[in-house]
């Protein structure tokens, strides 16, 4: 069965919208969208870190997306005007993680294949880091579910009962690198944050409480997974982008339908 | 002893003191009210005593075992996020279902279980808040400037449920407001803030000390002689007489 590239591709794909979903929903409810862009966006540099140093992929990508995630959580708790602050982490990681893959000696980097990803050519190694990082992300997000949205709702709270936001803010901060990381392979550093985002703000109209939106999350995004996969064979399309446009659909008809919904 | 005491304590925020000398003790089942100018340090000096602002000098000391039940100032939901009273009464632990009842009926709205955060009026989000401090039976309930947003007769309404649980629980209430005419008629003491605290005592005391004046005195008005102005001056709130 693993044999059949499509059906490693949507395998590969479907982990990822798993561990997307609970953590995509942490984005939103935490308004961290530019805290994804940056970690994502960082996953570049990683590459050229990695085939540098001749090293796997998948750790150089690990390894700078958490130094990322771990600055831009340092930077954003202070008073500096953190949304142009994140806004230029996003970017410029993005543009100096180019200019270092450019920079490569005698390397042919298929760039594309890092911006976009390249899920039909995902491996039977690539699986098995893909589920393995996916299932270490949502563990520690079950571990973590009461008091990371303790945290997420006021830090103070948390504090008065015994919760320690810094804690919880490492942990998504952990769970958001390891993701990126695996994500990297499947839909490429430009729309990874994509994928945490879209199927997250898609449920918010069905779920009444965080659990079930995390649950929806998730659906929406393995449906958009399959959904991108079909229509990239179907019209000959990029895979990973096709994937997200297909999120973005369910995106805009879960919101239209959410004024009839509202009681 | 004192449930909740500091010693000395100074507090730094972004590199300023905003709180020094603050010696401060409160004991079992008392009112007390903080008043303060804006800045003068009295959500920060609530916020070290709930532990989540570290005094850069001095101490404080809490009777061992303390429960602290804390209402902070505001709580900003996200629209994004979809959360219902019982699920917001469950963080970070789950509860039991009666005693999230218990407390939901001890805060005056015992029927919003199942309801959205986001459907809630500011009374009835106050009150969930309020709830939600009771969990677990708290020793000291500390609450910041819990009636803002709340008009009037809200506010009034809203301290006479928090004198109730008092009355019931017999915890302690320490608590940070802005209706000066109000919280001072019911509490027991009043500590006046700025940097550090200027004066205290019964709020007649404080209400008429010259340091509580130059804060708040517009003239000869102190917050009392603004209460007792009430009476004459709410002609919009007729049909609410026992306010105060």
């Amino acid at each position: 069965m693993l044999d059949d590239f499509v059906m490693r591709a949507a395998l590969a794909g479907i982990g990822v919208a798993l561990a997307a979903a609970p953590l995509g929903c942490f984005v939103v409810w935490r308004r961290m969208a530019y805290f994804g862009d940056a970690t994502s966006h960082a996953a570049l540099l990683g590459v050229a870190l990695a085939l540098s140093l001749d090293l796997p992929v998948f750790a150089g990508v690990l390894v700078v997306a958490m130094a990322m995630a771990l600055i831009v959580s340092g930077l954003s708790g202070r008073t500096v005007s953190t949304d142009a602050l994140l806004g230029v982490m996003a970017h410029g990681a993005l543009a100096i993680g180019l200019v270092a893959v450019s920079l490569l000696p005698n390397q042919r980097v298929d760039l594309s294949a890092y911006l976009f990803g390249e899920i039909l050519a995902v491996t039977k190694g690539d699986l098995v880091i893909i589920w393995g990082g996916a299932a270490v992300s949502i563990a520690l997000l079950v571990w973590r579910w009461q008091a990371l949205l303790s945290a997420t709702l006021n830090p103070d709270l948390a504090t008065a009962s015994g919760v320690n936001p810094h804690r919880e803010q490492l942990i998504l901060t952990v769970a958001l690198a390891l993701t990126v990381a695996v994500a990297l392979k499947v839909v490429g550093a430009l729309l990874i944050a994509a994928l945490l985002i879209i199927p997250a703000a898609a449920a918010r109209p069905f779920s009444r409480t965080p659990e079930t939106m995390a649950m929806m999350a998730a659906g929406i995004g393995m449906v958009s997974t399959l959904g991108g996969l079909a229509a990239s064979f179907a019209f000959d399309t990029p895979t990973g982008p096709s994937i997200v446009t297909v999120a973005a659909v369910i995106f805009a008809v879960s919101t239209g339908l959410a004024p009839a919904l509202r009681r | 002893m004192s449930l909740i005491a500091t010693h000395d304590l100074r507090l730094v925020l972004g590199g300023q003191t905003v709180l020094h000398g603050v010696n401060i003790a409160i004991d079992k089942g008392e009112i007390v009210t903080i008043v303060g100018p804006n800045g003068s340090g009295k959500s920060s000096l609530l916020r070290a005593l709930i532990g989540a602002l570290k005094p850069a000098g001095g101490t404080i000391t809490r009777s061992p075992g303390l429960r602290i039940g804390y209402v902070p100032q505001k709580l900003q939901i996200d629209p994004s996020l979809p959360l219902t009273v019982e699920g917001f009464l469950n963080l970070p632990r789950r509860q039991n279902r009666a005693v999230v009842e218990t407390a939901l009926h001890k805060a005056g709205v015992p029927d919003l279980a199942k309801q959205q955060m986001s459907s809630l009026s500011g009374g009835q989000f106050q009150r969930v808040l309020l709830a939600r401090a009771l969990l677990n039976m708290p020793d000291i309930l500390i609450l910041d400037e819990a009636t803002q947003g709340l008009d009037q007769p809200g506010a009034a309404a809203f301290y006479r449920q928090i004198e109730d649980v008092r009355r019931e629980m017999g915890c302690a209430v320490l608590m940070v407001s802005h209706d000066l005419h109000v919280v001072m008629a019911a509490s027991d003491r009043v500590l006046c803030l700025n940097g550090h605290v200027c004066c205290e005592g019964t709020p007649e005391i404080v209400a008429d000390a010259p340091e509580y004046r130059a804060l708040f005195g517009t003239g000869t008005q102190g917050a009392l002689a603004l209460y007792r102005h009430e009476h004459t001056h709410s002609h919009d709130h007729d049909h609410h007489p026992g306010d105060h």
